[in-house]
Protein backbone atom coordinates (compact mmCIF):
# COMPACT_ATOMS: atom_id res chain seq x y z
CA UNK A 1 0.00 0.00 0.00
CA UNK A 2 3.01 2.02 0.69
CA UNK A 3 4.23 1.85 -2.59
CA UNK A 4 1.02 2.67 -4.24
CA UNK A 5 0.31 5.79 -2.15
CA UNK A 6 2.19 8.39 -4.55
CA UNK A 7 0.35 6.93 -7.83
CA UNK A 8 -2.89 7.59 -5.84
CA UNK A 9 -1.91 10.79 -5.04
CA UNK A 10 -0.72 11.46 -8.83
CA UNK A 11 -4.58 9.77 -9.97
CA UNK A 12 -6.42 11.73 -7.68
CA UNK A 13 -4.37 14.77 -8.47
CA UNK A 14 -4.90 14.09 -12.43
CA UNK A 15 -8.75 13.41 -11.28
CA UNK A 16 -9.17 17.03 -9.67
CA UNK A 17 -7.17 18.72 -12.45
CA UNK A 18 -9.37 16.91 -15.48
CA UNK A 19 -12.43 18.26 -13.45
CA UNK A 20 -11.05 21.91 -12.80
CA UNK A 21 -10.44 21.52 -16.94
CA UNK A 22 -14.20 20.86 -17.22
CA UNK A 23 -15.70 22.90 -14.35
CA UNK A 24 -13.11 26.07 -16.44
CA UNK A 25 -14.42 25.36 -20.02
CA UNK A 26 -17.62 26.89 -19.42
CA UNK A 27 -16.23 29.73 -17.95
CA UNK A 28 -13.64 30.58 -20.74
CA UNK A 29 -16.53 30.69 -23.26
CA UNK A 30 -18.10 33.35 -20.29
CA UNK A 31 -14.62 35.37 -20.84
CA UNK A 32 -14.36 35.68 -24.90
CA UNK A 33 -17.96 36.30 -24.69
CA UNK A 34 -16.91 39.48 -22.17
CA UNK A 35 -17.72 42.96 -23.48
CA UNK A 36 -18.34 41.84 -26.98
CA UNK A 37 -14.41 40.29 -27.49
CA UNK A 38 -13.74 37.57 -29.03
CA UNK A 39 -10.83 36.15 -27.60
CA UNK A 40 -8.85 35.90 -24.39
CA UNK A 41 -6.44 38.42 -25.66
CA UNK A 42 -8.87 41.35 -25.02
CA UNK A 43 -9.89 39.92 -21.54
CA UNK A 44 -6.21 40.36 -20.66
CA UNK A 45 -5.16 43.40 -21.78
CA UNK A 46 -8.09 44.99 -22.18
CA UNK A 47 -8.11 48.11 -23.86
CA UNK A 48 -4.16 48.50 -23.42
CA UNK A 49 -4.16 45.99 -26.68
CA UNK A 50 -5.26 49.32 -29.03
CA UNK A 51 -1.77 50.07 -28.12
CA UNK A 52 0.05 47.04 -28.96
CA UNK A 53 -2.42 47.01 -32.32
CA UNK A 54 -1.10 50.17 -33.21
CA UNK A 55 2.30 48.96 -32.95
CA UNK A 56 1.98 46.29 -34.84
CA UNK A 57 0.43 48.65 -37.25
CA UNK A 58 3.38 50.58 -37.59
CA UNK A 59 5.23 47.53 -37.57
CA UNK A 60 3.85 47.06 -41.14
CA UNK A 61 4.73 50.21 -42.56
CA UNK A 62 8.02 49.50 -41.09
CA UNK A 63 8.18 46.97 -42.79
CA UNK A 64 6.78 48.17 -46.28
CA UNK A 65 9.65 50.52 -45.86
CA UNK A 66 12.15 47.63 -45.57
CA UNK A 67 13.14 49.38 -42.39
CA UNK A 68 13.66 52.78 -43.23
CA UNK A 69 11.16 54.63 -41.07
CA UNK A 70 11.79 57.38 -38.65
CA UNK A 71 11.82 57.23 -34.82
CA UNK A 72 9.58 58.62 -32.67
CA UNK A 73 12.83 61.76 -32.83
CA UNK A 74 12.31 62.26 -36.14
CA UNK A 75 8.09 61.58 -36.82
CA UNK A 76 7.37 65.70 -36.37
CA UNK A 77 8.88 65.59 -40.21
CA UNK A 78 7.22 62.48 -41.30
CA UNK A 79 4.70 60.33 -41.95
CA UNK A 80 1.89 61.79 -41.07
CA UNK A 81 -1.34 59.44 -42.68
CA UNK A 82 -1.32 56.03 -44.29
CA UNK A 83 -2.26 56.51 -47.29
CA UNK A 84 0.70 55.35 -48.75
CA UNK A 85 0.29 51.80 -47.64
CA UNK A 86 -2.13 51.51 -50.53
CA UNK A 87 -0.62 54.05 -53.25
CA UNK A 88 1.45 53.27 -56.08
CA UNK A 89 4.09 55.22 -57.51
CA UNK A 90 2.66 58.13 -60.09
CA UNK A 91 -0.22 58.56 -57.09
CA UNK A 92 -0.82 61.80 -56.03
CA UNK A 93 0.01 60.19 -51.94
CA UNK A 94 2.81 58.72 -53.07
CA UNK A 95 4.45 61.40 -54.04
CA UNK A 96 3.86 64.11 -50.85
CA UNK A 97 4.55 60.58 -48.96
CA UNK A 98 8.04 60.85 -50.87
CA UNK A 99 8.69 64.23 -49.59
CA UNK A 100 7.63 63.62 -46.18
CA UNK A 101 9.84 60.42 -45.51
CA UNK A 102 12.95 62.84 -46.26
CA UNK A 103 13.45 62.84 -43.04
CA UNK A 104 17.30 62.03 -42.39
CA UNK A 105 18.55 64.77 -43.45
CA UNK A 106 22.70 65.60 -43.55
CA UNK A 107 24.51 64.34 -41.10
CA UNK A 108 25.08 66.79 -37.60
CA UNK A 109 28.90 64.94 -36.43
CA UNK A 110 30.81 62.17 -37.70
CA UNK A 111 29.21 59.52 -35.15
CA UNK A 112 25.87 59.74 -37.17
CA UNK A 113 27.54 59.95 -40.44
CA UNK A 114 29.65 56.72 -39.85
CA UNK A 115 26.70 55.44 -38.24
CA UNK A 116 24.81 55.61 -41.20
CA UNK A 117 26.99 52.82 -43.02
CA UNK A 118 24.83 50.26 -40.09
CA UNK A 119 21.55 51.47 -41.18
CA UNK A 120 18.84 51.41 -43.95
CA UNK A 121 18.96 54.79 -45.48
CA UNK A 122 17.29 54.82 -48.65
CA UNK A 123 13.45 54.98 -49.37
CA UNK A 124 11.70 51.89 -50.45
CA UNK A 125 8.70 50.52 -51.14
CA UNK A 126 8.52 46.76 -51.09
CA UNK A 127 7.68 45.29 -54.87
CA UNK A 128 7.22 42.40 -56.45
CA UNK A 129 4.79 40.51 -54.47
CA UNK A 130 7.03 41.11 -51.82
CA UNK A 131 4.21 43.44 -50.17
CA UNK A 132 3.08 39.94 -48.74
CA UNK A 133 5.68 40.60 -45.95
CA UNK A 134 3.70 43.41 -44.45
CA UNK A 135 0.45 41.21 -43.96
CA UNK A 136 1.03 38.92 -40.66
CA UNK A 137 1.49 42.16 -38.86
CA UNK A 138 -1.67 43.16 -39.79
CA UNK A 139 -3.30 40.38 -38.82
CA UNK A 140 -2.18 40.31 -35.63
CA UNK A 141 -2.87 44.26 -35.50
CA UNK A 142 -6.72 43.03 -36.57
CA UNK A 143 -6.25 40.72 -33.65
CA UNK A 144 -5.47 43.23 -30.93
CA UNK A 145 -7.71 46.18 -32.29
CA UNK A 146 -10.51 44.76 -34.12
CA UNK A 147 -12.09 48.19 -34.52
CA UNK A 148 -8.93 49.41 -36.64
CA UNK A 149 -10.53 49.87 -40.02
CA UNK A 150 -7.67 50.86 -41.77
CA UNK A 151 -5.83 47.32 -40.83
CA UNK A 152 -8.70 45.68 -42.98
CA UNK A 153 -8.71 48.02 -46.01
CA UNK A 154 -4.72 48.25 -46.29
CA UNK A 155 -4.53 44.32 -46.10
CA UNK A 156 -7.28 43.72 -48.07
CA UNK A 157 -6.13 45.85 -50.65
CA UNK A 158 -2.40 44.13 -50.65
CA UNK A 159 -4.44 40.93 -50.52
CA UNK A 160 -6.01 41.25 -53.96
CA UNK A 161 -3.05 42.54 -55.82
CA UNK A 162 -1.60 39.48 -54.57
CA UNK A 163 -4.62 37.56 -56.49
CA UNK A 164 -5.36 36.29 -53.10
CA UNK A 165 -9.07 37.21 -53.71
CA UNK A 166 -10.61 34.73 -51.36
CA UNK A 167 -8.63 35.71 -48.84
CA UNK A 168 -9.39 39.08 -49.01
CA UNK A 169 -12.90 38.62 -48.88
CA UNK A 170 -12.93 36.55 -45.69
CA UNK A 171 -10.58 39.06 -43.96
CA UNK A 172 -13.33 41.86 -45.07
CA UNK A 173 -15.82 40.29 -43.56
CA UNK A 174 -14.69 39.59 -40.50
CA UNK A 175 -14.18 43.37 -40.25
CA UNK A 176 -17.71 44.04 -41.56
CA UNK A 177 -18.33 42.46 -38.52
CA UNK A 178 -16.62 43.83 -36.08
CA UNK A 179 -16.93 47.14 -37.63
CA UNK A 180 -20.79 47.25 -39.20
CA UNK A 181 -21.06 50.92 -39.88
CA UNK A 182 -17.99 51.13 -41.42
CA UNK A 183 -18.13 52.22 -45.19
CA UNK A 184 -14.46 52.38 -45.66
CA UNK A 185 -14.48 48.52 -45.40
CA UNK A 186 -17.36 48.66 -47.40
CA UNK A 187 -15.54 50.54 -50.08
CA UNK A 188 -12.60 48.15 -50.28
CA UNK A 189 -15.13 45.31 -50.18
CA UNK A 190 -16.98 46.85 -53.42
CA UNK A 191 -13.80 47.14 -55.02
CA UNK A 192 -12.61 43.52 -54.29
CA UNK A 193 -16.63 42.10 -56.04
CA UNK A 194 -15.45 44.84 -58.98
CA UNK A 195 -12.18 45.13 -59.84
CA UNK A 196 -11.26 41.39 -59.03
CA UNK A 197 -14.37 39.04 -59.18
CA UNK A 198 -16.00 41.33 -62.05
CA UNK A 199 -19.65 41.44 -60.66
CA UNK A 200 -20.82 44.80 -61.41
CA UNK A 201 -24.26 44.51 -59.93
CA UNK A 202 -22.88 43.00 -56.51
CA UNK A 203 -20.16 45.81 -56.05
CA UNK A 204 -22.72 48.38 -56.79
CA UNK A 205 -25.04 47.25 -53.85
CA UNK A 206 -22.27 46.99 -51.64
CA UNK A 207 -21.25 50.67 -52.89
CA UNK A 208 -24.79 51.69 -52.67
CA UNK A 209 -24.81 50.47 -48.91
CA UNK A 210 -21.78 52.17 -47.91
CA UNK A 211 -22.54 55.72 -49.87
CA UNK A 212 -25.74 54.83 -46.73
CA UNK A 213 -23.16 54.67 -44.25
CA UNK A 214 -21.40 57.41 -45.29
CA UNK A 215 -24.37 59.47 -45.31
CA UNK A 216 -25.62 58.02 -42.11
CA UNK A 217 -22.62 59.27 -40.05
CA UNK A 218 -22.88 62.40 -41.69
CA UNK A 219 -25.73 63.16 -40.38
CA UNK A 220 -25.03 61.68 -36.71
CA UNK A 221 -22.40 64.44 -36.78
CA UNK A 222 -19.87 61.76 -36.57
CA UNK A 223 -18.04 63.93 -39.17
CA UNK A 224 -16.96 61.17 -41.35
CA UNK A 225 -14.07 61.71 -43.89
CA UNK A 226 -15.30 63.53 -46.97
CA UNK A 227 -12.24 62.04 -49.09
CA UNK A 228 -14.21 58.56 -48.69
CA UNK A 229 -17.14 60.43 -49.95
CA UNK A 230 -15.36 61.04 -53.04
CA UNK A 231 -13.42 57.99 -53.71
CA UNK A 232 -16.88 55.85 -53.11
CA UNK A 233 -18.94 58.18 -55.63
CA UNK A 234 -16.35 58.17 -58.09
CA UNK A 235 -15.95 54.55 -58.38
CA UNK A 236 -19.58 54.33 -58.52
CA UNK A 237 -19.72 56.46 -60.88
CA UNK A 238 -17.55 54.88 -62.64
CA UNK A 239 -19.64 51.43 -62.90
CA UNK A 240 -22.88 53.23 -63.42
CA UNK A 241 -20.98 55.16 -66.60
CA UNK A 242 -19.61 51.72 -67.72
CA UNK A 243 -22.97 49.98 -67.20
CA UNK A 244 -24.50 52.57 -69.06
CA UNK A 245 -26.54 54.60 -66.37
CA UNK A 246 -25.41 58.10 -67.66
CA UNK A 247 -27.80 59.91 -65.65
CA UNK A 248 -26.74 57.95 -62.08
CA UNK A 249 -23.32 58.72 -63.03
CA UNK A 250 -23.52 62.28 -63.29
CA UNK A 251 -25.79 62.19 -59.91
CA UNK A 252 -23.04 60.16 -58.28
CA UNK A 253 -20.00 63.03 -59.72
CA UNK A 254 -22.58 65.61 -58.77
CA UNK A 255 -22.26 64.09 -55.10
CA UNK A 256 -18.67 63.74 -55.19
CA UNK A 257 -17.82 67.57 -56.23
CA UNK A 258 -18.94 68.20 -52.45
CA UNK A 259 -16.46 66.81 -51.10
CA UNK A 260 -13.57 66.19 -53.72
CA UNK A 261 -10.14 68.38 -53.25
CA UNK A 262 -10.24 69.44 -57.27
CA UNK A 263 -13.99 69.86 -58.09
CA UNK A 264 -13.04 71.45 -61.54
CA UNK A 265 -11.79 68.00 -62.74
CA UNK A 266 -14.85 66.04 -62.01
CA UNK A 267 -17.09 68.98 -63.30
CA UNK A 268 -15.17 68.70 -66.89
CA UNK A 269 -16.53 65.14 -66.46
CA UNK A 270 -19.99 65.90 -65.52
CA UNK A 271 -19.79 67.72 -68.60
CA UNK A 272 -18.77 65.12 -71.08
CA UNK A 273 -21.05 62.92 -69.62
CA UNK A 274 -24.45 65.65 -70.20
CA UNK A 275 -22.75 66.27 -73.47
CA UNK A 276 -22.86 61.82 -74.07
CA UNK A 277 -26.70 62.05 -72.98
CA UNK A 278 -27.54 64.94 -74.84
CA UNK A 279 -26.18 62.68 -77.72
CA UNK A 280 -28.94 60.51 -79.35
CA UNK A 281 -27.00 56.68 -79.71
CA UNK A 282 -26.31 56.22 -83.80
CA UNK A 283 -29.31 54.03 -84.89
CA UNK B 1 49.09 34.41 -21.74
CA UNK B 2 48.43 30.97 -21.01
CA UNK B 3 47.10 32.23 -17.32
CA UNK B 4 44.82 33.94 -19.29
CA UNK B 5 43.71 31.57 -21.35
CA UNK B 6 43.18 28.88 -18.55
CA UNK B 7 40.54 31.35 -16.49
CA UNK B 8 39.02 31.66 -20.10
CA UNK B 9 39.01 27.96 -20.15
CA UNK B 10 37.18 27.66 -16.69
CA UNK B 11 34.42 30.51 -17.92
CA UNK B 12 33.37 28.65 -20.91
CA UNK B 13 33.10 25.54 -18.99
CA UNK B 14 31.65 27.26 -16.64
CA UNK B 15 28.62 28.28 -19.79
CA UNK B 16 27.72 24.89 -20.69
CA UNK B 17 27.99 23.24 -17.29
CA UNK B 18 24.69 25.86 -15.81
CA UNK B 19 21.44 25.85 -17.56
CA UNK B 20 21.10 29.46 -18.51
CA UNK B 21 22.27 28.81 -22.58
CA UNK B 22 20.08 26.00 -22.86
CA UNK B 23 17.12 27.19 -21.48
CA UNK B 24 17.47 30.78 -23.18
CA UNK B 25 18.20 28.59 -27.00
CA UNK B 26 15.37 26.15 -26.37
CA UNK B 27 12.48 29.41 -25.63
CA UNK B 28 14.02 30.90 -28.98
CA UNK B 29 14.12 27.63 -30.85
CA UNK B 30 10.33 27.05 -29.38
CA UNK B 31 9.21 30.56 -30.03
CA UNK B 32 10.16 31.38 -33.45
CA UNK B 33 9.67 27.45 -34.73
CA UNK B 34 5.77 28.42 -33.19
CA UNK B 35 5.46 31.57 -35.06
CA UNK B 36 6.75 30.34 -38.21
CA UNK B 37 4.27 27.30 -38.36
CA UNK B 38 1.82 29.88 -38.18
CA UNK B 39 0.03 31.02 -41.50
CA UNK B 40 -0.52 34.11 -42.23
CA UNK B 41 -3.59 34.35 -45.16
CA UNK B 42 -2.69 31.36 -46.54
CA UNK B 43 0.78 31.99 -47.59
CA UNK B 44 4.05 30.18 -46.96
CA UNK B 45 6.25 33.09 -48.91
CA UNK B 46 6.13 35.20 -45.93
CA UNK B 47 9.58 35.24 -43.89
CA UNK B 48 10.51 38.08 -42.88
CA UNK B 49 8.60 38.73 -39.20
CA UNK B 50 10.10 34.69 -38.41
CA UNK B 51 13.42 36.30 -39.25
CA UNK B 52 12.61 39.88 -37.41
CA UNK B 53 11.43 37.43 -33.77
CA UNK B 54 13.87 35.18 -33.86
CA UNK B 55 16.55 37.94 -34.34
CA UNK B 56 15.71 40.16 -31.65
CA UNK B 57 15.17 36.54 -29.47
CA UNK B 58 19.04 36.20 -30.28
CA UNK B 59 19.87 39.78 -29.29
CA UNK B 60 18.02 39.16 -26.04
CA UNK B 61 19.46 36.02 -25.38
CA UNK B 62 23.37 37.02 -25.98
CA UNK B 63 22.29 39.94 -23.91
CA UNK B 64 21.28 37.98 -21.04
CA UNK B 65 24.06 35.25 -20.94
CA UNK B 66 26.43 38.51 -21.97
CA UNK B 67 25.58 40.20 -18.96
CA UNK B 68 24.51 37.22 -16.47
CA UNK B 69 27.53 35.27 -16.79
CA UNK B 70 29.75 38.15 -16.60
CA UNK B 71 28.12 40.10 -13.58
CA UNK B 72 28.68 36.80 -11.17
CA UNK B 73 32.24 35.81 -11.92
CA UNK B 74 34.52 38.13 -9.72
CA UNK B 75 31.21 38.36 -6.89
CA UNK B 76 31.09 34.42 -7.46
CA UNK B 77 35.16 34.13 -6.79
CA UNK B 78 35.04 36.42 -3.57
CA UNK B 79 32.12 34.78 -2.17
CA UNK B 80 33.13 31.27 -2.29
CA UNK B 81 36.98 32.79 -1.03
CA UNK B 82 38.51 30.60 -4.63
CA UNK B 83 39.75 34.12 -5.24
CA UNK B 84 42.70 33.80 -3.06
CA UNK B 85 44.20 30.45 -3.82
CA UNK B 86 43.68 31.68 -7.67
CA UNK B 87 45.44 34.95 -6.43
CA UNK B 88 47.79 32.78 -5.10
CA UNK B 89 48.68 30.25 -8.11
CA UNK B 90 50.75 33.08 -8.77
CA UNK B 91 47.97 34.82 -10.84
CA UNK B 92 48.16 38.72 -11.37
CA UNK B 93 44.85 40.22 -10.90
CA UNK B 94 45.29 42.00 -14.69
CA UNK B 95 45.47 38.18 -15.44
CA UNK B 96 42.51 37.53 -13.46
CA UNK B 97 40.40 40.49 -15.34
CA UNK B 98 41.80 39.80 -18.99
CA UNK B 99 40.92 35.98 -18.16
CA UNK B 100 37.51 36.34 -16.62
CA UNK B 101 36.76 38.80 -19.95
CA UNK B 102 38.24 36.80 -22.79
CA UNK B 103 36.03 33.92 -20.97
CA UNK B 104 33.12 35.63 -21.03
CA UNK B 105 33.59 37.02 -24.32
CA UNK B 106 34.60 33.90 -25.82
CA UNK B 107 31.61 32.26 -24.31
CA UNK B 108 29.70 35.01 -26.11
CA UNK B 109 31.14 34.00 -29.19
CA UNK B 110 30.01 30.57 -28.88
CA UNK B 111 26.71 31.18 -27.89
CA UNK B 112 26.37 33.18 -31.17
CA UNK B 113 27.31 30.88 -33.38
CA UNK B 114 24.85 27.83 -32.06
CA UNK B 115 21.76 31.04 -32.24
CA UNK B 116 23.37 32.34 -35.78
CA UNK B 117 23.08 28.48 -37.18
CA UNK B 118 19.54 28.06 -36.04
CA UNK B 119 18.77 31.53 -37.39
CA UNK B 120 20.44 30.28 -40.64
CA UNK B 121 18.46 26.93 -41.16
CA UNK B 122 14.96 28.69 -40.47
CA UNK B 123 15.55 31.49 -42.69
CA UNK B 124 17.15 29.47 -45.35
CA UNK B 125 14.56 26.54 -45.30
CA UNK B 126 11.73 29.36 -46.03
CA UNK B 127 13.61 31.72 -48.12
CA UNK B 128 15.48 28.80 -50.24
CA UNK B 129 18.82 31.11 -50.04
CA UNK B 130 21.36 31.30 -47.47
CA UNK B 131 23.49 34.87 -47.46
CA UNK B 132 26.69 33.91 -45.46
CA UNK B 133 28.39 36.35 -45.99
CA UNK B 134 25.57 38.91 -44.22
CA UNK B 135 24.97 36.26 -41.21
CA UNK B 136 28.84 36.43 -40.80
CA UNK B 137 29.25 39.93 -40.48
CA UNK B 138 26.27 40.22 -38.83
CA UNK B 139 27.20 37.92 -35.61
CA UNK B 140 30.80 39.37 -36.20
CA UNK B 141 29.43 42.99 -35.40
CA UNK B 142 27.31 41.62 -32.67
CA UNK B 143 30.26 39.56 -30.92
CA UNK B 144 32.29 42.80 -31.09
CA UNK B 145 29.41 44.78 -29.53
CA UNK B 146 29.01 42.13 -26.62
CA UNK B 147 32.88 42.50 -26.12
CA UNK B 148 32.39 46.17 -24.98
CA UNK B 149 29.04 44.96 -22.89
CA UNK B 150 31.25 42.40 -21.35
CA UNK B 151 34.01 44.87 -20.45
CA UNK B 152 31.59 46.96 -18.88
CA UNK B 153 30.05 44.58 -16.67
CA UNK B 154 33.12 43.19 -15.18
CA UNK B 155 33.75 46.97 -14.61
CA UNK B 156 30.67 47.09 -12.63
CA UNK B 157 31.33 43.64 -10.53
CA UNK B 158 34.08 45.36 -8.85
CA UNK B 159 32.92 48.67 -8.38
CA UNK B 160 28.99 47.45 -6.74
CA UNK B 161 28.55 45.28 -4.15
CA UNK B 162 26.28 43.06 -5.34
CA UNK B 163 25.97 40.90 -8.76
CA UNK B 164 22.39 41.71 -9.66
CA UNK B 165 22.60 45.75 -8.87
CA UNK B 166 25.49 45.13 -11.71
CA UNK B 167 23.31 43.00 -13.88
CA UNK B 168 20.42 45.45 -13.56
CA UNK B 169 22.10 48.66 -14.12
CA UNK B 170 24.20 47.17 -16.57
CA UNK B 171 20.99 46.05 -18.72
CA UNK B 172 19.79 49.19 -18.35
CA UNK B 173 22.52 51.15 -19.63
CA UNK B 174 23.22 48.64 -22.35
CA UNK B 175 19.40 48.75 -23.52
CA UNK B 176 19.41 52.88 -23.24
CA UNK B 177 22.76 53.13 -25.47
CA UNK B 178 20.82 50.59 -27.80
CA UNK B 179 17.59 52.44 -28.23
CA UNK B 180 18.66 56.36 -27.48
CA UNK B 181 22.04 56.78 -28.32
CA UNK B 182 21.46 57.38 -31.89
CA UNK B 183 19.33 59.83 -31.39
CA UNK B 184 21.27 62.03 -28.15
CA UNK B 185 22.26 64.25 -30.61
CA UNK B 186 18.77 65.30 -31.48
CA UNK B 187 18.00 65.72 -28.40
CA UNK B 188 20.61 67.51 -27.04
CA UNK B 189 20.04 70.23 -29.85
CA UNK B 190 16.61 70.57 -28.33
CA UNK B 191 17.99 71.46 -24.61
CA UNK B 192 19.02 75.07 -23.61
CA UNK B 193 22.36 75.56 -23.09
CA UNK B 194 24.26 73.92 -20.17
CA UNK B 195 21.86 70.59 -20.64
CA UNK B 196 22.91 71.35 -24.28
CA UNK B 197 26.62 70.69 -23.63
CA UNK B 198 26.08 67.99 -21.10
CA UNK B 199 23.66 65.80 -23.41
CA UNK B 200 26.05 66.53 -26.47
CA UNK B 201 28.90 65.67 -24.09
CA UNK B 202 27.20 62.28 -22.99
CA UNK B 203 26.63 61.62 -26.93
CA UNK B 204 30.81 61.71 -27.54
CA UNK B 205 31.65 59.75 -24.57
CA UNK B 206 29.33 56.66 -24.63
CA UNK B 207 30.16 53.58 -26.56
CA UNK B 208 27.58 53.73 -29.88
CA UNK B 209 26.50 50.17 -29.48
CA UNK B 210 23.69 50.71 -31.64
CA UNK B 211 25.65 50.74 -34.65
CA UNK B 212 26.53 47.24 -34.16
CA UNK B 213 22.91 45.77 -34.50
CA UNK B 214 22.40 45.15 -38.07
CA UNK B 215 19.59 43.59 -38.00
CA UNK B 216 17.72 45.52 -40.60
CA UNK B 217 20.24 44.43 -43.14
CA UNK B 218 19.58 41.26 -42.75
CA UNK B 219 15.54 41.20 -42.42
CA UNK B 220 14.84 43.13 -44.99
CA UNK B 221 17.81 41.56 -47.46
CA UNK B 222 20.07 45.00 -47.78
CA UNK B 223 23.53 45.02 -48.86
CA UNK B 224 26.35 44.23 -46.66
CA UNK B 225 28.07 46.24 -44.14
CA UNK B 226 31.35 48.11 -46.14
CA UNK B 227 34.75 45.71 -44.70
CA UNK B 228 36.20 48.72 -44.06
CA UNK B 229 34.03 49.83 -41.85
CA UNK B 230 33.48 46.75 -40.03
CA UNK B 231 36.86 47.09 -39.28
CA UNK B 232 36.52 50.55 -37.94
CA UNK B 233 33.39 49.58 -36.05
CA UNK B 234 35.83 46.75 -34.83
CA UNK B 235 38.36 49.33 -33.81
CA UNK B 236 36.15 51.74 -32.12
CA UNK B 237 34.91 49.08 -30.45
CA UNK B 238 38.16 47.60 -28.68
CA UNK B 239 39.13 51.06 -27.63
CA UNK B 240 36.40 51.07 -25.43
CA UNK B 241 36.88 47.28 -24.47
CA UNK B 242 40.82 48.40 -23.46
CA UNK B 243 39.40 51.67 -21.80
CA UNK B 244 37.08 49.57 -19.61
CA UNK B 245 39.65 46.59 -19.02
CA UNK B 246 41.85 49.05 -18.12
CA UNK B 247 39.55 50.88 -15.62
CA UNK B 248 38.32 46.75 -14.28
CA UNK B 249 41.84 46.92 -13.35
CA UNK B 250 42.55 50.36 -11.43
CA UNK B 251 39.34 49.71 -9.53
CA UNK B 252 40.38 45.93 -8.98
CA UNK B 253 44.16 45.96 -8.16
CA UNK B 254 43.37 48.17 -4.89
CA UNK B 255 40.45 46.50 -3.58
CA UNK B 256 40.06 44.39 -0.13
CA UNK B 257 38.68 41.41 -1.38
CA UNK B 258 38.62 39.79 2.05
CA UNK B 259 35.07 41.88 2.86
Amino acid sequence: MKRLAPFLVLLVLLAAGFNLATLLQGRTDGWSRRGQSDNVLSVLLGDGRRLFANHFFVQADVSFHSGYYPSIFDQARAVKDTRHLTAKEGDAAHEEHEKQMNFLGPPRDWIERFGRHFIITEHTHLEGNKEREILPWLRIAAELDPQKVETYTVAAYWLRDLGKVKEAERFLRQGMLRNPNSCEILFELGRLYYEADHNAARARKIWDLALRKWAEEETANKEPDPLKLDQIAVNLSRLEEREGNLSRAIQLLELAKKAAPHPETLQQQIDDLKQKLATPPPT
Amino acid sequence: MNTVLAIAGVVIKELYRRKDFYVLFVLTAVITLLMGSVSFFNDAEIVRYVKEIALLLIWISALVIAIGTTARQIPAEREHRTIFPLLAKPVTRAQVILGKFAGCWLACGLTLIVFYLFFGVVSGSREHHWPLLNYCQSLWLQWVMLGVVVAFVLLGSVVFAAPSSNATISFIVVLGILLLGRYLNQVALQQPEPLRSIVYGIYFLIPHLEWYDVRDLIIYDQHLVGWLDCALATLYASVYMALLLFAAWLVFRRKALNQ
